[in-house]
């Protein structure tokens, strides 16, 4: 065998442990994202569920100015942890509208006396109908919607303390 | 006695996250529950993303299964069900990807390896004669 040749099991060697080290340093993303960022949203309606919240429909979220459409469940402990963020976005004059993920409303009025409630309409979603045609893949996740009713941006996963004011630029952007 | 049984029957009440009607429930109809099935068993859930829906014990995969069920039965065939499910999600949700520019090496991958295969095997034969 050839001397370049005697070297090749270590240099394949070499490169798999390169990709691997690289992969477990920088992990891929495996986050799903919604692919109506930039698309109109889809047309739904769905019942009211807290006493003293309307339901929400595309209807509601139309020619108001730009909205926050939060999407949670009163058993999602990430939710519990996303409640002052969305309280603050509420204070700084944000309009929030929320869609309520398998949920009951007793349940819902619980979550909301305990944790605030920022929300201006909450919708009844019982079988995750409306998250599927949203394309969300979980609680909870945000929709920044703008006044035509296009949905501008997405946050998945609770918005943290640190994110609010960037999520209030974006809202701002959005007029 | 029936203070034994309260705190069972309370717990078959109190939960707030039962499946969805079609999500552990077949079609009537056979044919159509074929059709649920090898199209669910193509799709994945996005919660516990390396299962399919017609695996996945997640909630939200019984809500797919349920939603691709009452499509099914509704008529709509399944390559339209997957599309309109690929609108939302991405090729991603699909475990039949189309072929692309970003899919293009995982097509031609199989056949680059047999042609390798077979170059190492030419060149070893041809050593033993």
């Amino acid at each position: 065998m050839t001397r370049p040749r005697l070297w090749m099991p270590l240099a394949g060697f070499a490169l798999l442990f390169a990709i691997v080290a690289v992969a477990l340093f920088r992990p891929a993303d495996r986050t799903v994202r919604s692919q109506l960022v930039g698309q109109p949203l889809p047309a739904f309606t769905l019942p009211a569920l807290v006493p003293g919240k309307p339901g929400l429909s595309r209807e509601d979220m139309t020619g108001q100015g730009p909205r926050l459409l939060n999407i949670f469940g009163s058993w999602c402990l990430p939710c519990i942890a996303e409640a002052p963020q969305l309280m603050r976005l509420r204070a700084a004059g944000v309009p929030i509208d929320a869609i309520a993920i398998r949920d009951t409303g007793p349940a819902v009025a619980a979550f909301l006396a305990r944790n605030g409630d920022p929300y201006r309409r909450i919708g009844d979603d019982q079988r995750s109908a409306v998250q599927l045609a949203l394309g969300s893949s979980g609680v909870p996740e945000t929709f920044l919607i703008d006044a035509q009713g296009r949905i501008v941006r997405q946050y998945v996963g609770d918005i943290r303390a640190d994110q609010v004011d960037s999520v209030i630029a974006d809202w701002r952007a959005a007029q | 006695m029936m203070r034994r049984w309260l705190p069972f029957a309370l717990l078959l009440t109190a939960q707030v996250d039962a499946p969805a009607p079609l999500a552990d429930a077949q079609l009537s109809d056979p044919r159509q529950e074929a059709q649920a099935k090898a199209l669910m068993e193509t799709l994945r859930c996005v919660v516990c993303q390396g299962q399919s829906i017609a695996d996945s014990d997640a909630t939200m995969a019984g809500d797919m299964r349920a939603l691709v069920r009452s499509r099914i039965r509704a008529g709509e065939p399944p390559a339209a069900i997957r599309q309109w499910l690929i609108s939302r999600y991405g090729d991603y949700i699909s475990y039949d990807p189309p072929l692309g520019a970003v899919t293009w090496p995982l097509w031609l991958a199989p056949l680059a390896l047999l042609a390798v295969g077979a170059w190492l095997a030419r060149g070893s034969f041809r050593r033993r004669r």
